[in-house]
């Protein structure tokens, strides 16, 4: 099977004209390069699955395909002609429709009038419902699903209106479908009713792209996969090619350099007769995460590997009283505790550093100082402001010992590039004088000198006692830092492993084929 | 130059400096102060005197704002808070003594927390949105109003309460007095205590300052308590002024007047960030503009448009769009270069 069929031809030959064609795209933003020169081809009648860790270009690259982001440089074609989108509008009458993760049709309107919006066939009287009603039945007869079409759509499961969005894709005549993440919220009976749908599609011509988390998912579907990686492309790969832990491999990468140089803390010998920092036993919520068995010792950093949505965030955030979970008991320091609110997990001293920077990070309107004062301040309550003397005082260590750049206390945090806004979150934390700190990915997107910066505070301050729990895509930094390894699956724990005793193959091996083909 | 421009308060004080050049060169009179009696008389110390009922408001809608919020209730509240001040000075033996009049603007400024208080359980223990949990406010507001002043328009006769609003101290008028200190105490309750960042901190970033350990919930409501308090003492001194309790009247429309002072004042209906001294200027120039109308002798019919047409343009002049496109004016004609298409970037 040839890979990249660039020559153009005439279009509408099934499986060797590419329908679409990326060459070479570039998107930035500020101080970001979210996509760096490139290439991507969909061929019509093939499910093609882009995969890649957060932050790798994946929403970006669906972005600039559907007009909302428009390209720095590079080519987009659609079928063999060169496309400039200014707008969403300009993508669908290309031929283009995406059918996003949280749905974006009219739920209180019918499930006619969604799978019709703006396409009602018109009489004399202004709208034909009667016809209107009849086509989108057929519509959706044609993709195997009897609705009574005057019913409300919000009355209708998350998977039927799925399958409504997709029916309206058809309507407007998509020649590309696009489906971010169509699986999340699915059962497994609903996923196959979608696939037998999207499998109808892909045998009429119709070029799907799939974005999906789960792994089993897109080795049943998928046709080809492309993987980026830190907004650059990694490869193109038939579906037969790639063997998942290849494929986990591939998305994850790895990166020899001078972070090798930092001493490896994960041989520190850990106490672990004194009772842990934290101790989680059996701790789930339902929907989100299996019961999971976690504890973290003075001095010991704890990784957490697994892909995104594996359920490591949705595991810790069970840990910091930013979400409850709904079994199990969590003790600190060997005291059965609940942690109802985030601000009752800081008085017990566990900070918890959000993967999302901007939107549950920074506070991107305040200062630097403003920021790393936020964790503090909090605590004491609003009467009791910190002195300015000492806030200037603690504000300037930590930007001194971070190395915040620039080292200006009075800067707008939503300024600085993602590192140094990091760095700044880091202080925020460590103001506050945590016995647990956990972080979620606190090194993504940030440049190689900023992670090593992080990295070795990180080492440092275990060393000193202080316990930890890092998330990260990247296993190598997992397993030079942490003394063990928590493994997490689709939603679930699937073991924790001594980092002595593995090495990234074995983590990833471990992370692919362990408790193969469970339910998601 | 270009510092005092970049500013937050630049063009809200041009804006209200432009309107009292505007005047002056219309009419001189206008700047005009006289001494009558060792009180200042006067159309500037007019403004700083009608100012009072607008400004507690905007004051208490700024910090509601700064959270996301909007408080649409104030101006009933304002009704409720004449309606009870005045009922218990019309009912007492003796509505002449100070010691009544005192009673009475407590109680009724103590029902508009309580009100308040409603405000803000609403919005921040319910999480009903502000916008419809204020509005419950607004609508029933009047109703209370009317069924304390049993639907009468209550009129007293009380000099002690006359003084709020017409009143002079040292030369100025009391009712400024009472807008300058709240300012000023609400200024030092922000900005010397830490509930300023922490406000602007929960207004710009809800979910960031909930996992930084912030108390949203006490800091929301208390805007809302705050708000309802300020707008309580807006409504007696409302009352003052007219001597009466019109449960219509009172406080018609300032809840919109005043969200138009917050932004003219450089606040973001988005929230976070807020600037109470933009808030001072917004309600200034409104307040300018209606003397303006008067000064200028402007129909009745025709004020509503002239006030229209004035916000836009003030509101023009601040809009960062219109900025840009001043500059790239500037800038092409300075260049001196005739085609060059928007957007390209002009050698400075």
């Amino acid at each position: 099977m040839s890979t990249s069929t660039t020559e153009p031809t005439k279009p509408q030959e099934r499986g060797t004209d590419a329908v679409v064609e990326m060459r070479g795209v570039t998107i930035r933003f500020p101080g970001v390069l979210a996509l760096d020169r490139v290439d991507f081809t969909l061929r019509p009648g093939e499910v093609h699955a882009l995969m890649g860790e957060n932050g790798a270009g994946k929403s970006t690259l669906i972005k600039a395909l559907t007009g909302v982001y428009s390209v720095d440089s590079g080519t987009i074609a659609v079928s063999g002609t060169e496309r400039v989108f200014s707008s969403t509008a300009d993508a669908q009458a290309a031929g283009i429709s995406t059918v996003y993760q949280e749905i974006n049709l009219c739920p209180n309107l019918s499930v006619g009038e969604n799978v019709m919006l703006g396409h009602e066939p018109r009489g004399l009287r202004g709208i034909d419902w009667r016809t209107t009603h009849r086509t989108a039945a057929e519509h959706l007869r044609s993709l195997g699903l009897e609705l009574d079409t005057q019913t409300i759509l919000s009355s209708h499961s998350i998977a039927v209106q799925q399958l409504v969005a997709i029916s309206r894709a058809m309507v407007l005549d998509a020649r590309v479908l696009i489906l971010d993440e169509p699986t999340s919220s699915l059962d497994r009976d609903e996923v196959e009713q979608l696939f037998t749908v999207i499998r109808g599609l892909r045998d009429r011509g119709v070029a799907i792209l799939f974005v999906s988390h789960f792994l089993d998912q897109i080795y049943e579907i998928s046709d080809r996969i492309t993987v980026l990686r830190n907004g650059t492309l990694v490869g193109e790969y038939a579906i037969d090619d790639l063997p998942r832990g290849e494929l986990v491999t591939k998305m994850i990468g790895r990166e020899l350099d001078e972070l090798e140089a930092i001493s490896v803390s994960a041989e520190r010998a850990i106490d672990r007769t004194v009772a842990p920092v934290i101790k989680a036993e059996g701790v789930g919520r339902k929907g989100v995460l299996e019961p999971a068995d976690l504890d973290v010792f003075p001095g010991e950093i704890v990784g957490i590997a697994g892909l995104l949505g594996s359920g490591r965030t949705e595991l810790v955030r069970l840990l910091c009283g930013a979400d409850r979970p709904d079994t199990g008991t969590l003790s600190v320091h060997g005291k059965v505790t609940r942690l109802s609110t985030p601000r009752h997990a800081l008085e017990r001293r566990i900070a918890f550093s959000s993967e999302n920077r901007r939107a549950e990070g920074i506070v991107a309107d305040l200062t630097v100082a403003e920021n790393i004062m936020l964790g503090i301040q909090a605590r004491r309550g609003w009467l009791r402001k910190v002195r300015k003397q000492e806030q200037d005082a603690v504000v300037a260590e930590y930007i001194k010992a971070l190395g915040v750049r620039p080292a200006d206390p009075n800067r707008k945090v939503g300024d600085l590039s993602g590192g140094n806004q990091q760095k700044v979150l880091l202080g925020r934390w460590l103001a506050t004088a945590p016995e647990l700190l956990i972080l979620d990915e606190p090194t993504r997107g940030i440049d190689v000198g900023a992670k090593a910066d992080i990295q070795r505070k990180v080492a440092e301050l275990a060393e000193q006692g202080l316990a930890v729990i890092f998330i990260s895509s990247e296993l190598e930094e997992v397993l030079r830092l942490a003394q063990r390894v928590a493994v997490m699956r689709d939603r679930r724990q699937i073991g924790v492993l001594e980092s002595s005793a593995v090495d990234v193959d074995g983590v990833i091996d471990y992370m692919a084929t362990v408790g193969e083909g469970s339910v998601a | 130059m270009s510092r005092l421009i970049k500013h937050h308060l630049f063009w809200p004080g041009f804006a209200l400096v432009a309107l009292v050049v505007l005047n002056t060169v219309a009419r001189p009179r206008f700047i005009e102060i006289s001494v009558q009696h060792g009180a200042l008389y006067g159309a500037p110390i007019d403004i700083l005197r009608n100012s009072a009922p607008m400004m507690l408001v905007a004051l208490g809608m700024t910090l509601v704002i700064a959270t996301r919020g909007i408080d649409l209730s104030v101006g009933a509240v304002m009704a409720v808070s004449g309606a009870v001040a005045l009922t218990i000075i019309d009912g007492s033996d003796s509505p002449g003594s100070v010691g009544t009049v005192l009673i009475a603007i407590l109680v009724g400024v103590g029902v508009s927390l309580i009100l308040g208080v409603w405000n803000g359980f609403l919005v921040s223990v319910l999480k009903i949105q502000p916008i419809i949990a204020t509005l419950v406010l607004m609508m029933a507001g009047r109703g209370v109003a009317l069924l304390i002043t049993d639907g009468f328009i209550t009129t007293v006769t009380s000099d002690p309460l006359k003084y709020v609003a017409s009143g002079h101290l040292l030369g100025l008028p009391f009712a400024f007095f009472i807008w300058v200190a709240a300012v000023a105490v609400v200024s030092l309750v922000e900005r010397r205590t830490a509930l300023g960042v922490l406000t602007e901190a929960v207004g710009i970033n809800p979910e960031a300052s909930r996992l930084a350990g912030v108390r949203a919930t006490g800091i929301i409501l208390g805007t809302y308590v705050v708000s309802g308090g300020l707008a309580g003492m807006a409504g007696v001194i409302y009352s003052s002024n007219i001597m009466a309790a019109d449960a219509n009247a009172a406080g018609e429309l300032i809840e919109l007047y005043a969200i138009l002072a917050v932004v003219l004042g450089g606040t973001s209906l988005a929230g976070g960030k807020f600037s109470i001294a933009g808030t001072v200027i917004g309600v200034l120039i409104i307040q300018t503009l209606e003397s303006t109308i008067l000064f200028l002798g402007v129909s009745s019919a025709q004020s509503p448009v002239f006030f229209a047409a004035v916000v836009v343009l003030v509101v023009l002049i601040q809009a960062p769009a219109v900025h840009r496109a001043a500059r790239q004016f500037v800038q092409r004609r300075s260049a001196n270069v005739p085609d060059i298409t928007p957007g390209t970037e002009v050698a400075r």
